[in-house]
């Protein structure tokens, strides 16, 4: 189900809401998939008491396989060439965040896409990029 | 991360993808990847992070005999000089690039080679001076051919960040 290139326009736009309600279970999930267990993301009392955040927050790379899985559900499977993001606003618990890709520019069987990720308040949690081959 | 082996493995796609939220069958279901563009199981966009699980040195999991800096019944006081962060220098994680050359799959075999980039400075409005430092990793196959090129950017601030 890639996307053809006839089909596409720049501007257009695809949206989908990524998590909502982010739990805690699911950052430990992802810290056990990842292998990434820093215990700022998984351990309440020494990201509170020792690091001095609010509370435990999402790896940026949570954030961004989610968005990721926006991205493929959009281009197909096995299609992106290029996809890179920066984190710019921490995601925490209990956050429900909404991703969009828009059509940049379509060349060369590639469609080029602006990527961002927001939270519930509409802060920009992840801004980037993505290119992938379309039909 | 400099990684000399990295099997690609179907249950570890698997457990990476439902960690993401990730329902599509191509992530775990062979007959049902057999019908789609690619053909069999690949990877999604962001799995190559996981070398970390094959780094034996990896600072941010627990390892036998070793102190480890997260709690147990109060804070252990144990230091670490940079708290974490997968973009490379320690510190936060800023920012994340991904090229694929192509998509990986069970059965591949990799290995990730880390090529220092620049760092800079700069002076940020929420935590004081952030140090930037990036790193390039390279992850190549069982026959040597390039498949993912990343590159991450690290931060490391002078105070937590306000919320």
């Amino acid at each position: 189900m890639a996307l053809s290139a006839s089909n596409l326009n720049v501007g257009d736009t695809y949206t989908e809401c990524l998590v909502e309600d982010l739990k805690r279970t699911q950052i430990v999930q992802y810290a056990g998939a990842s292998g990434d267990y820093n215990p700022l993301h998984t351990d309440e009392i020494f990201t509170v008491e020792v690091a001095k955040y609010p509370s435990v927050f999402a790896h940026g790379m949570l954030t961004m396989g989610m968005t990721g899985r926006m991205l493929t559900n959009y281009v197909g499977d096995g299609r992106l060439t290029k996809y890179g993001v920066r984190f710019t606003s921490q995601v925490w618990p209990g956050d429900t965040l909404n991703s969009t890709a828009t059509v940049e520019s379509v060349e060369d069987g590639i469609v080029n896409l602006k990527v961002e990720t927001t939270n519930q308040d509409g802060s920009m949690v992840l801004s980037g990029y993505a290119a992938a081959k379309v039909d | 991360m400099a990684v000399e082996k990295f099997p690609v493995e179907g249950s570890h796609i698997m457990m990476f993808a439902r960690s993401v939220g990730d329902d599509n069958q191509i992530y775990y279901d062979e007959d049902h990847a057999k019908g789609t563009e690619p053909g069999k199981v690949i990877a999604p966009p962001t799995f190559a992070q996981s070398s970390a699980q094959f780094d034996p040195s990896y600072f941010l999991r627990p390892k036998v005999g070793e102190d480890w800096f997260g709690s147990g019944g109060s804070p252990t006081g144990v230091k670490r000089e940079a708290s974490g962060g997968g973009g490379g220098g320690g510190g936060l994680h800023a920012e994340q690039h991904f090229e694929y050359h192509r998509h990986v799959s069970p059965g591949d075999v990799l290995t990730a080679t880390v090529k220092p980039g620049k760092s800079w400075e700069k002076e940020g409005k929420r935590s004081g001076k952030l140090m930037f430092s990036e790193t390039i990793t390279e992850y190549r196959d069982q026959s040597g051919e390039l498949v993912i090129t990343a590159r991450g950017v690290g931060v490391r601030t002078e105070r937590p960040v306000d919320a």
